[in-house]
């Protein structure tokens, strides 16, 4: 609160005078998520109705209903500590690690529901898979790194067929060039981005059908983020992306769908051509022109 | 000039500037006291390190006298040479004995003779008896032979014994000393290498004491406490930081283990009595039960390092191997426990050194005896080294003053060897992420 009204004070952000900017966050959260949130049977691949999800005694998101549908980009924004990566984390079971966390509501992937007491999170987490905010390879080789994967869950049955698993996997992650030569190299010793290229690589060995990208290239430098960015586009005609991120540009350049997060709600949720250049929600029209966050 | 700064208010870079010298000064007088605690750290290894060695080093050599020695079969009382009862149950000590007159024949009082034999050690004639056993062919030859003095005699030619001191308050007499000078003079009196203490048991005669038993014992003993410390430090450790919900029993688990740490190992000694030797029947002295003891008293020093080196594993690795569907225990055995190895290695060889020099747990399952056998198995009689070390500390012999000094120099390289292996293993297993 305090960081908001140190941002109120400043004259240059007081440009529609006609709106009261006063208000208080709290009141101004909805009941009702505006725009379109669900959408039809044949295009969601997962589909989340009334998500609850509890810290101890923190109700840390309220009531989210929304569908991540088939070979779509889904950018998840808004301010820090609005829940938008534990929303991430319930869609494969990450939260399950935090044993204070209590998730209720139902969350469907292809129909399934992932929260059933007879789904294993393994094969789930080999569905969807997950890259982090900060690289973190295993203190392995590149090839290890990569082949961890396909190994675990049995996915090559001899070694050539692992390799090719690998090489296509580092190839579709943009990452084959550059270290084609030193397979054998720890993958902690390539660059920031590189990195990251390699934990996506390692994401799409196993085959999964959704990616979660919680904040990919908050460490990156912009040449790399373009990088990411270009590869999350690519990745699209196969995969079904879910990212969070902080930068709006990220999200206008690589996201078909927008949604944005408030406290724990989802407040706006819409082509993200639409919610950038044509915000029905003050919070949402607050929050994309740089009012607060 | 003057007047004009005193009137404006001080400047932020002023009012830094003035405190400046205070924090350099400050920082000055920490290193002052970090260096102090350093060096005087130092000084008192070093007087131990010094006050051990300037002791202990003499014992590493040890006086041999030439004898001529006539293996008379009539001194020896052997009738037929190809009796091997005979030739085991001879009088050899008659053997140094005869040698010893032939070479002082003045001596004819019976008191001063015994005195004479007593500059060789008792040792001697069990050396020609094994010499005679292994080769019945020295039956009537005569040999120049290099067999051990007494204890005195070593003490007197290594100068603990002051001949400057009046006859009647030092050890030896005059008459002895003229002996010993005789052998001395003719170059067949010398300190050698001494192996014996090396390669012998624990004795009576400190000529004949060595730490063989002791080490064997002390290596059988570690390797039952490494065996079992290790497998079963490392699963509680994982379980308790990996799989075990976070409840009250869990916290009490947690309690126990750091309270168990501080227990005085006397606790674990008459525990180990208690439970092992009186309930269970196990051997008295054996290896096998002191290194069960010493793993109870090492485990919690394992566990809670081997805890500690887990939770310094990122939580990033487990949430990256979590995320492609690795279960639980895949996680845990293929990332978080190789990269948690070095810290747990370190812990267990710290333990493990804490192990090799606890006594006192260890002198209430008898492994305080007086071992003179070296031990072939853990169920066998054993001591260990700071036991015997704790032994000889205790016996009267001068000659024991210089053994248990290099007892502990033993005690005190193997100790070394293990630290230095505890750091060699971290940096050969360490990886960066």
């Amino acid at each position: 609160m305090t960081s908001l009204e140190l941002t109120m004070e400043k004259p240059n952000l007081a440009v529609k005078e006609s709106r009261d900017v006063k208000h208080d966050l709290t009141s101004g959260t909805p009941e009702k998520t505006v725009g379109e949130a669900l959408l039809d049977a044949e295009s969601a691949r997962m589909t989340c109705r009334d998500v609850n999800v509890y810290y101890g005694e923190k109700h840390a998101i309220k009531n989210i209903s929304l569908d991540i549908g088939r070979n779509e980009v889904v950018a998840l924004i808004g301010p820090s500590g609005c829940g938008k990566s534990t929303f991430l984390r319930c869609l494969n079971r990450m939260n399950d690690t935090i044993e204070i966390c209590h998730v209720t509501g139902d969350i469907s992937i292809d129909g399934m529901n992932i929260y059933d007491k007879k789904i294993d999170v393994v094969p789930l987490r080999a569905q969807v898979g997950m890259v982090f905010q900060k690289p973190n390879p295993f203190p392995k080789s590149i090839f290890e790194n990569v082949a961890y994967g396909p190994r675990i869950h049995g996915l090559a049955s001899d070694k050539h067929e692992l390799e090719e698993i690998v090489v296509g996997s580092l190839k579709r992650a943009g990452l084959w060039d550059e270290v084609k030569d030193r397979l054998h190299a720890p993958g902690t010793g390539l660059s920031g981005g590189q990195q990251q290229r390699l934990c996506i690589a390692r994401t799409i060995a196993v085959g999964p059908e959704v990616i979660l990208m919680d904040e990919p290239c908050s460490a990156l430098d912009p040449i790399a983020t373009a990088r990411i960015e270009e590869l999350i586009d690519e990745l699209r005609e196969n995969f079904t992306i879910a990212i969070v991120t902080h930068s709006m540009q990220q999200a206008a350049r690589v996201s078909q769908r927008t949604a944005y997060f408030h406290l724990g709600t989802l407040v706006e949720v819409g082509d993200t051509d639409d919610i950038f250049t044509n915000p029905r929600h003050r919070l949402t029209e607050d929050y994309i022109t740089g009012r607060f966050g | 000039m003057n007047n004009q700064t005193a009137s404006t208010p001080p400047s932020t870079m002023e009012k830094v500037s003035a405190g400046m010298g205070r924090r350099y000064a400050r920082e000055r007088r920490f290193r002052v006291y970090g260096m102090l605690a350093v060096t005087l750290g130092m000084v008192f290894l070093a007087t131990l390190l010094f006050s051990i060695v300037s002791k202990g080093y003499s014992a590493f050599q040890q006086t041999y006298m030439e004898l001529e020695i006539h293996f008379d079969p009539e001194v020896l009382g052997i009738q037929d040479p190809n009796n091997a009862a005979q030739i085991s149950g001879a009088d050899y000590p008659g053997l140094v004995k005869a040698s010893l007159r032939a070479e002082f024949p003045e001596v004819s009082n019976r008191r001063d003779k015994r005195t004479l034999y007593g500059i060789v050690s008792s040792g001697a004639a069990f050396e020609l008896r094994q010499m005679v056993m292994q080769n019945p062919a020295l039956l009537g030859t005569t040999q120049r032979l290099w067999v051990l003095a007494d204890d005195d005699v070593d003490m007197l030619v290594k100068g603990h014994i002051d001949r400057n001191v009046e006859e009647s308050g030092r050890r030896m007499s005059d008459l002895q000393i003229g002996w010993i000078d005789h052998f001395l003079d003719a170059g067949r009196m010398e300190l050698r290498f001494n192996t014996v203490f090396l390669t012998a048991g624990d004795s009576r005669e400190p000529e004949l004491a060595g730490i063989r038993s002791a080490i064997t014992g002390s290596l059988l003993t570690l390797l039952v406490t490494l065996s079992l410390s290790f497998p079963i430090g490392v699963a509680a450790a994982v379980y308790l930081e990996e799989f075990a919900p976070t409840n009250r029993w869990t916290d009490l688990i947690e309690v126990n283990i750091n309270n168990l740490a501080a227990v005085p190992s006397i606790v674990f000694g008459l525990l180990g009595l208690a439970v092992f030797i009186n309930f269970f029947g196990m051997p008295r002295s054996a290896p096998l039960v002191g290194g069960m003891v010493l793993t109870l008293m090492t485990l919690p020093t394992i566990i809670i390092a081997a805890r500690a080196a887990l939770k310094s594993v990122p939580p990033s690795i487990r949430e990256a191997a979590l995320g492609i569907g690795a279960s639980k225990m895949q996680m845990v055995f293929h990332h978080v426990l190789p990269l948690a190895m070095p810290g747990m290695l370190t812990g267990t060889i710290i333990g493990m050194a804490q192990a090799l020099g606890e006594t006192a747990p260890l002198l209430m399952l008898g492994m305080v005896a007086f071992i003179v056998d070296i031990p072939g198995g853990v169920t066998d009689p054993a001591t260990v080294l700071p036991v015997q070390i704790y032994l000889w500390a205790d016996s009267p012999e001068r000659a024991f003053v210089e053994r248990t000094s290099a007892a502990i120099m033993v005690l005190l390289g193997f100790l070394v060897v293990m630290n230095a292996l505890a750091v060699l293993l971290r940096k050969r297993f360490e990886r960066s992420w």
